[in-house]
């Protein structure tokens, strides 16, 4: 009798630890079939995601950061402009959350991306970050022109980003952060301004991490 | 006897009007106190946070209520026009650059002061309309 509680309970266990192990995140963006030739010579199907392309930005320090800062590494990346009045503050103020926890975590990155190319120079970031009080290799923030960073940001990290004459501050942006594996694919899109987002954020690292081990 | 009557309805009605007084003014703080709330959740809350603790030395907390308490004749002027000067808050130096809200009408300005003077550790009771009305006019 009692032994079959035992095992009842093993099972129960169980079903719940393969639930957990079958969790994953979705992979976003476009995707194609191609062939692929095997090591043994024979063809097959395979399907190629969508990724980041290669980059190339100057950092709060005014040196060239490229995709090998992130290599074996997931990081979440945003848009967003030093003298924004709106979301910006409430987006960083969420991200340094997420910030907080991973901290010690050396697989887990930030990358702000500045969409205003006219006034947020390395050094403005530098000055940004230090208030913030993030201004460390963990959270690079980056600066590179109109033409770089646009169309990475609405092709590849499907965010839109645009200068807007209506807007006091002179830019238009969307919240989302944005979760890349470490296969450079896009795993998530939170908004930034809302907390249980950015909760929700928090737990699929975690997934992501044990996905990727 | 009669006198005695006298003076008890006089006195009755006395501290009922002054009881009344109070209410009004109690109720006038609170709605200030309430619709202050929403402003700031609206304007303010991004920056200085859903407690008023700042965010980082990017804003400054809205805590220090020696500040507040002096420099209240400014914080009309520094929400309707926006401020870049250095400040000292809670000996902490600040240097950044809050935003002018041209939109907020006088009344949202009280009414946000209000709420943040009363708010997160603050206790500074009223501030009228009328008085902030005076201190727009005497902004630099
Ligand atoms: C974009 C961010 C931002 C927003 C939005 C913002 N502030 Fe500020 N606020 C600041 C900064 C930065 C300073 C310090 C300015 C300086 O250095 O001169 C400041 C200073 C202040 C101060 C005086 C210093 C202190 O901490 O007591 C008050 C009061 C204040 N803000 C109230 C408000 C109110 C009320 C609102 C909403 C109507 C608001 N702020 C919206 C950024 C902001």
């Amino acid at each position: 009798m009692k032994k079959s509680y035992f095992s009842l309970l093993v099972l129960f266990i169980a079903t719940l630890a393969s639930c957990s192990n079958d969790k994953k995140l979705p992979i976003f963006g476009e995707r194609e079939a191609k062939i692929i030739k095997g090591a043994d010579g024979i063809d097959r199907i395979d399907t190629v995601y969508q990724t980041i392309p290669n980059f190339s930005f100057l950092n709060q320090d005014s040196t060239v950061l490229t995709q090998d800062a992130f290599k074996g590494k997931i990081y979440v990346a945003d848009f967003f402009f030093t003298s924004c009045t709106t979301i910006c503050p409430t987006m960083h103020r969420n991200l340094k959350t997420v910030y907080d926890d991973y901290k010690t975590n050396p697989d887990v990155m930030f990358l702000s991306h500045t969409i205003d190319f006219k006034y947020d120079k390395p050094s403005v970031l530098k000055k940004y970050a230090e208030k913030l009080g993030v201004d460390v290799a963990k959270w690079q923030f980056v600066y590179g022109s109109k033409d770089q960073v646009y169309p990475l940001a609405e092709k590849s990290y499907l965010v839109a980003v645009g200068e807007d004459n209506q807007s006091p501050d002179g830019y238009m942006h969307q919240g989302w952060l944005i979760l890349i594996d470490k296969q450079k694919r896009m795993r998530g899109a939170y908004d930034g301004t809302k907390a249980e987002q950015v909760e929700q954020l928090k737990k699929d690292i975690l997934i992501l991490l044990a996905e990727e081990k | 006897m009669r006198k005695n009557i006298i003076l008890a309805i006089f006195l009755t009605v006395i501290s009922a009007i002054i009881y009344a007084c109070q209410n009004a003014s109690e109720i006038e703080l609170s709605t200030y106190i309430s619709n202050g709330k929403d402003i700031y959740r609206a304007n303010c809350q991004n920056c200085h946070g859903e407690n008023g603790e700042g965010l980082g030395e990017l804003a400054p907390p809205l805590t220090d209520s020696v500040f507040l308490e002096k420099n209240k004749s400014k914080l009309a002027c520094y929400i309707k026009n926006g401020t870049d000067q250095p400040m000292t808050i809670n000996g902490k130096t600040y240097q950044g650059k809050m935003p002018a809200f041209p939109k907020l009408q006088t009344i949202d300005i009280a009414q946000v002061t209000v709420y943040i003077t009363n708010a997160f550790g603050n206790k500074q009771g009223m501030y009228k309309y009328e008085q902030v009305a005076k201190d727009l006019q005497e902004c630099k």
